[in-house]
């Protein structure tokens, strides 16, 4: 192991930084995928899969990806929700892999809803 | 950069799962073993990591587990419930509420850490890795700005300059005396001499602490980057960290943590390609409380009796092997490295005029969250013990609480709401010390306690000053003899004088403070010394010459078990009708009044 350089140090910072933001509760976005029984029966599964896949290929740091139980509105499934810092949380209902990478792409990375997958915005409180 | 981190970046969730020697012995380590298991069982585990870390502080609820990034605060988990847990939470997304926190007299659970006052109320500097970084794993230090301090005292800053900054931070030593980290450094730095040695005091003798034990398990690398920031500062290139020997963990992690930090050259030859060179030894503690105290160390280190011996000359002028030495405490190095990352001003704008910064405290005894805590100096004894401690238990009276030690003071009710520096603390008879603090409720005998402490420093004293040792000796016959009901009302004065003359003829600061818990418990609880003498009572009903058991007759029902469970048959009467104890036959070992649903036991 060669040693390291002050330069080094924020490239080993930079390499772990999804897993620090990860720690630190802190992302600039954060993508709820509901995992109810129903949900993961209509293919939860696959969003969220698709989500860690393209998290991993496009090594983005700063998304952060969980899982909430069922949403309450079962017909709907799969759901996520978007939520950018700053900002009200957007609900995404009848989710395909193929509308999750769309999402994925102008709303979480461009930023701009993708208003025809779009349920409501805003978002109950937890209680 | 290893494969682990590298792997780590892919899971969406992270359990930082504590592994702090407290949860440790509560089996977390299996835990993470079964955790795994049925993370696999449902094909989860290339999703949610397990992580273990140091202490997280609440270790009256461990073992602990904190989920990530929602922060979900999981405790007194068993292996039983993780299959339950694993489904619901990780698979279904649904965080499982009866695994959740719910603080003392409340009833309404409290999911997130952030949430609960035991964690909210702290301020995190010495501690601030705690439970966020595997301490294993140095790139995870990096990663939260790890050896950016001591890049920074390498590249931007002078000797003097880091000198400078430490001294105007206001940073004072956490291990007993709170002398100013920045002058000691320059006496060290100014002492003439090429060789110089840096020691680390990890002893941590005092009975019912673990502040140091924590911040080595959970964050050794802080302790590490202190070290080498002070030897730049100081011109020393060899340092010793002496560590308690019943501290195994710790002692792993700091192995661990000095060989990966050797690996990256962070320690070794030319640091960062500057002519700075530093190498870190361990030394293995003696065992003896005194031990902890600078020149007993360095003559432990040195292979000679661990005794102390007269200063000046400080060890700054003459230590280790007749060198230069500066020697600090665990949690003064590890506030080092923020205080140079974030700059004096920052520091010194928490805590009080004299006591800058944060201060990490046991908290440990009559208190329902027991744990490590690290507060702003200048917060107040009541918030320390209500807010963030959560009160005293089932349902009794505070009373007192003891800081600074075994040879601390014992502080009472009327003085709660003490912001607490290292002067306030002196002045009302007790100190800082460590950061110790031991809470005591209404059935805590006063005298007792101070028995206790000096019964600790008569076996702890090393024995060369007569006054430490067969005065500690003597105030020990004197409160035996009181405890006994046997005391009378000149030995009070006698404490006290005696008290006073060996503060002012012993050497070091153990023969120095030892009289303080008598000095305090006389000067705030006199009463009870009274009581003992004078009345022969015990109010408090813990001495045993002094108080009797017996039944309240209007009370019992008759139901048999404090017969059935006393040891030695002195509980008599028939079944349904009030039963009697046989005062001949008692040992007033209180077995009868644990087990007595109907609180009918009495102790007067
Ligand atoms: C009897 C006795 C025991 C001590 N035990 C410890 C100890 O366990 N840990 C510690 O850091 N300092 C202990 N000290 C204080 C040390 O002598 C020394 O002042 C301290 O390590 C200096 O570091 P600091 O300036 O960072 O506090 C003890 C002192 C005495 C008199």
């Amino acid at each position: 192991m060669a040693k390291l350089s002050i330069h080094d140090l924020d490239r080993i910072s930079e390499r772990v930084k999804r897993t620090t933001l990860l720690r630190e509760g802190a992302g600039r976005a954060k993508i709820t995928v509901h995992m109810g029984t129903c949900g993961i029966a209509a293919g939860a599964r696959k969003i969220m899969n698709t989500l860690m896949d393209e998290i991993a290929e496009r090594n983005i740091t700063d998304v952060i990806l969980t899982s909430s139980g069922c949403a309450g509105l079962c017909s709907r499934e799969p759901m996520a929700t978007v939520e950018i810092k700053g900002e009200a949380p957007v609900k995404y209902v009848d989710l395909t892999t193929d509308k999750i990478k769309r999402i994925f792409e102008e709303h979480v990375l461009g930023g701009k809803i993708v208003e025809e997958y779009a349920l409501a915005r805003g978002s109950e409180r937890m209680s | 950069m290893n494969d682990q981190v590298q792997e780590q970046n892919k899971y969406r969730l992270h359990c930082m799962l504590c592994a702090g020697t407290a949860c440790v012995s509560m089996k977390s380590l299996r835990l993470k073993e079964v955790l795994e298991e049925e993370l696999k069982k449902h094909d989860l585990d290339k999703e949610v990591a397990v992580v273990l870390t140091g202490c997280n502080g609440f270790c009256a609820v461990g073992p602990i587990m904190t989920v990530m990034p929602d922060g979900i605060f999981y405790h007194s988990l068993t292996e039983e419930i993780i299959p339950h847990l694993v489904e619901e939470h990780f698979l279904k997304g649904r965080p499982v509420k009866k695994l959740m926190f719910t603080p003392p007299e409340e009833e309404e659970v409290v999911p997130k850490m952030s949430d609960i006052d035991f964690f909210s109320r702290q301020t995190l500097v010495a501690l601030r890795n705690r439970g966020l970084i595997d301490p294993e794993q140095i790139d995870e230090y990096i990663a939260r700005d790890g050896y950016k301090a001591l890049a920074k005292a390498l590249s931007e800053m002078t000797p003097e300059d880091i000198i400078e900054e430490i001294k105007k931070s206001g940073l004072r030593g956490r291990g007993g005396g709170g002398f100013p980290t920045g002058r000691k450094w320059e006496f060290c730095k100014n002492a003439p001499g090429d060789v110089k040695y840096i020691i680390c005091n990890c002893d941590e003798g005092d009975p019912g602490a673990y502040m140091d034990r924590s911040i080595v398990e959970a964050d050794p690398h802080a302790v590490l980057e202190g070290m080498a920031i002070g030897a730049r500062a100081i011109g020393a290139n060899e340092a010793y960290v002496y560590i308690r020997a019943e501290y195994p963990l710790a002692m792993k992690r700091l192995m661990l943590a000095i060989e990966s930090a050797k690996e990256y050259g962070l320690l070794g030859d030319n640091i960062f390609g500057t002519d700075f060179c530093f190498d870190v030894n361990i030394c293995h503690g003696a065992g003896a409380f005194v031990c902890g105290e600078e020149t007993s160390l360095i003559a432990s280190i040195e292979g000679r009796p661990p005794e102390p011996r007269q200063r000046p000359p400080f060890p700054a002028q003459s230590g280790l092997w007749g060198k230069p030495t500066n020697i600090n405490n665990v949690e003064t190095w590890a506030n080092v490295p923020s205080i140079i990352n974030r700059g004096a001003d920052w520091f010194a704008g928490m805590g009080t005029e004299t006591s800058k910064g944060t201060k990490v405290f046991s908290l440990v005894g009559k208190i329902a969250n027991t744990g490590l805590i690290e507060v702003p100096m200048g917060i107040t004894l009541r918030e320390i013990i209500f807010e963030i401690g959560g009160g005293i238990p089932n349902g009794k009276k505070f009373k007192a609480v003891q800081t600074g030690g075994p040879s601390g003071g014992c502080i009472p009710a009327s003085l709660l709401d003490l912001p607490i520096d290292y002067e306030s603390l002196n002045e009302v008879g007790s100190m800082m010390g460590s950061g110790g603090m031991i809470v005591m409720d209404e059935d805590t005998c006063m005298v007792d306690v101070a028995k206790y402490f000096i019964d600790f420093c008569v076996d702890e004293s090393c024995g060369k000053c007569s006054t430490c040792r067969d005065g500690s000796k003597v105030l020990l016959d004197i409160l035996e003899r009181i405890c006994h009901g046997e005391g009378k009302e000149e030995d009070l004065d006698l404490l006290e004088e005696l008290s006073a003359a060996i503060k002012d003829g012993s050497m070091c600061g153990l023969g120095q403070t030892l009289p303080n818990p008598v000095l305090s418990t006389m000067k705030y609880f006199k009463d009870e010394y009274l009581a003992h003498i004078r009345d022969k009572k015990c109010p408090a009903g813990v001495c045993k010459a002094l108080i009797q058991y017996c039944i309240d007759p209007e009370k019992c029902t008759g139901c048999t078990l404090c017969m059935r469970r006393c040891p030695s048959s002195a509980i008599v009467g028939e079944k349904k009708q009030p039963h009697k104890i046989l005062l001949d036959k008692c040992t007033k070992c209180g077995i009868c009044r644990d087990v007595c649903k109907f609180d009918c036991i009495i102790v007067e």
